[in-house]
């Protein structure tokens, strides 16, 4: 029997649209070590609640989505970290919310929790107070002669989120980096308890606020899956022209801060300007420049003005005009290029095992895309292409931003061609289930599941593709010069507040 | 090449704008306000330095597009610097986590006097949504006395500037306040 026999053979459980399996510990222990044996199966999220472990695997062949559950036994369940390494910051934030351990993880160190919060674990059904004092963070060990560590953040110095790098160094030469993140945690999977989805959507659009738009739709999707209600297709539509509005605005800001790390500030300037017209055409369609709360369980909360598909138009014949000059220019400019090409590179092998979404896993060779799963309206009816690039270093991801731009501006057109007439919301019942969302942002593939009794979210969890993201910036620094650290993280681009919860 | 990019700018003029719609229609004669407000109450240029604190990273998308070529915040005299030891203003996003309250308080506890601490966002006046949440403290006034607030969700680019111009004229007409 293998993995995958494991969990075909397993009683599930009511979840839509994919049942979860229920393993025993005994079989998830089995699991975990068949999934050594075949590193086929994707590892796609972890989460806990106050008696079970779930993950979500991904089969590639048959693109089936598997989410798996074990019961916590005394506190400990069986690790998956030394089989899927993606799986160990999801087992430390694991402990440091709900209190259980993976027995035989690869790394027991807390995650979230930095020995600041009033009571702990938090999200346990009865959390103690928190008496200790916070201790300093414990960093992996080095040896070896002629290294040294550079220590930076959690407050950077430009404008970007808080987390702390720790570098260790041969000369200019990065060795290893080590991320800790966690500074971010605001609580949110705490906040969505108790709420109706309607109420709850507010957090998961805050989640990570440049994903806003993605965020708030797999959470829609969640929850509109657990009711068994489908958004109306012209909601469907408007949603996807949102999500299409956020992945523009943010390839053109990625591409823009990326080249700008190199020393290229024309081309950003002119990316940028891009940047602003795209917050400022989604203003005009939707009321917000970043679309937030725009999209609510059930549908949408604002109709598309009535001049938005002319600024839409506008935007597109505006950007269609400037890019290929721009692709021109950064192509020509050798001292650029040669900054892009083999710096930062992440190898296809890594980015496989770490089942790694977005821009990130398709300039490394993995054409994964989450508006290509089946039941993703209306994406079911576009027939998305996917760019792929194989040489996964700064160039390959500058190159797959560069080609979704022009994939996304067909789409756009393409929706606004074919947008249906009809309602923009229904109402949810109160339903007492079980669903899982996903949506495809400009990061990467995004999951949400949602508990609900009685039209109450009782237990949640919203996955950022970033926690398959970060480990890898750690894999695709080593033996890069620290100067080029900024280029290889901008060119990820990987939330901190989308992880940190 | 780039030539071509440069010569057709020059041609074609800035892409800066005073005043844009539909968020930004008084950019212009905000830049007026801030111009002389910045230069007869300070005659020097004025130094931010951004601190997020907890944020949903929604405000700091909207800091980020000051530096811009559209709305191109150094023209008033006022930049971005990289560490708190060169600052005038920290300007701080989020709720204050737990977590990151030790570092914001050390963060302030490095700019120089006189400073001034303006919250951005509505997280950052009091917790915004996050409000009651374990892991925050609050809003900024929960580790740090703010000077200033700039309401929104996130506040768009000419709110944050019509927030910065508030913040020089109300200390022209004052005297300047050290803590
Ligand atoms: S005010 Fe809004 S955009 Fe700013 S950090 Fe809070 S939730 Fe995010």
């Amino acid at each position: 029997m293998n993995a995958l026999a494991l969990l075909h053979a397993a009683p599930t459980l009511p979840c839509a649209p994919f049942p979860r399996r229920l393993l025993s510990q005994q079989d998830w222990a089995l699991l975990a070590a068949h999934l050594a044996a075949e590193p086929g199966l994707d590892l796609l999220a972890m989460w806990a609640d106050p008696t079970h472990i779930h993950a979500l695997f991904h089969d590639p062949d048959s693109a089936d989505i598997i989410p798996v559950s074990t019961a916590v036994e005394v506190g400990l369940y069986p690790a998956l970290s030394p089989a899927r390494p993606a799986a160990a910051w999801f087992e430390r934030m694991i402990r440091d919310l709900w209190g259980h351990t993976a027995a035989d993880g690869t790394d027991q160190r807390p995650w979230l929790d930095h020995g600041h919060w009033p009571a702990t674990p938090p999200l346990a059904t009865r959390p103690l107070p928190n008496l200790a004092a916070p201790e300093p963070l414990e960093f992996l060990p080095f040896e070896g002669e002629g290294l040294h560590q550079i220590a930076v953040g959690p407050v950077h110095a430009g404008i970007i989120e808080p987390g702390h790098f720790r570098f260790t160094c041969n000369g200019e030469t990065v060795v290893r980096l080590e991320i800790r993140l966690g500074y971010l945690h605001k609580g949110t999977l705490g906040l969505l308890r108790g709420k109706s989805p309607r109420a709850a959507a507010r957090f998961a659009a805050r989640l990570s606020g440049d994903s806003t738009v993605a965020h708030a739709l797999a959470f829609a999707h969640a929850a509109e899956a657990a009711c068994a209600v489908a958004a109306p297709p012209r909601a469907a539509h408007l949603r996807a022209v949102m999500a299409e509005l956020e992945r523009l605005a943010n390839h053109l800001g990625d591409i823009g801060a990326i080249v700008n790390d190199a020393s290229f500030p024309l081309l950003q300037a002119r990316f940028a300007w891009h940047r602003e017209a795209v917050l400022r055409t989604a203003h005009t369609c939707f009321g917000h420049r970043l679309m937030m709360d725009a999209i609510i369980p059930g549908g949408c909360a604002c109709d598309l003005a009535e001049t938005g598909p002319d600024a839409i138009a506008l935007l597109l014949d505006t950007l269609q005009t400037e890019l290929p000059g721009l692709i021109r220019l950064y192509d020509d400019t050798a001292s650029l290029v040669d900054r892009m090409q083999g710096t930062g590179t992440l190898t296809p092998e890594l980015a496989a095992r770490f089942a790694a979404g977005g821009v990130i896993g398709r300039a490394s060779a993995r054409p994964f895309d989450a508006r290509r799963i089946p039941g993703y309206a209306p994406y079911d009816r576009l027939d998305v292409t996917i760019p792929q690039f194989d040489h996964g270093d700064v160039d390959a991801r500058v190159r797959v931003r560069l080609a979704e731009l022009a994939e996304t501006t067909r789409l756009l057109r393409l929706l606004l061609e074919t947008l249906p007439q009809g309602p923009i919301a229904l109402p949810l019942p109160m339903a007492t289930a079980e669903g899982i969302g996903w949506s495809e942002g400009f990061r990467g593939d995004i999951w949400h599941w949602l508990r609900l009794e009685g039209g109450l979210i009782t237990a949640a969890f919203l996955a950022d593709p970033s926690w398959r993201q970060w480990p890898l910036l750690e894999a695709a620094i080593e033996c890069n010069i620290v100067a080029d650290f900024p280029l290889c993280n901008k060119s990820f681009n990987c939330s901190y507040s989308g992880v940190d919860l | 090449m780039a030539w071509r990019h440069i010569a057709r700018t020059l041609l074609h003029g800035p892409a800066t704008e005073p005043a844009p719609p539909p968020d930004a229609s008084d950019i212009g004669a905000l830049a007026a306000r801030l111009k002389s407000a910045a230069f007869s109450r300070l005659g020097r240029s004025l130094s931010l330095r951004q601190v997020d604190s907890g944020s949903c990273n929604g405000c700091e998308l909207e800091i980020q597009m000051l530096g811009g070529i559209v709305y191109d915040l150094e023209r008033f005299g006022l930049r971005f610097v990289a560490s708190p030891r060169h600052a005038d203003v920290l300007l701080v996003t989020g709720p204050v986590t737990r977590t990151m309250h030790p570092a914001l308080i050390r963060t302030w506890q490095a700019t120089p006097d006189p400073k001034w601490v303006v919250a951005l966002g509505d997280c950052a006046i009091d917790g915004g949504v996050f409000k009651g949440s374990y892991a925050i403290s609050g809003g900024i006034d929960s580790a740090l006395p703010v000077d200033l607030v700039i309401r929104g969700c996130p506040p768009t680019p000419a709110a944050i500037l019509e927030g910065l111009c508030t913040l020089i004229e109300a200390h022209a007409r004052s005297p300047l306040k050290s803590r």
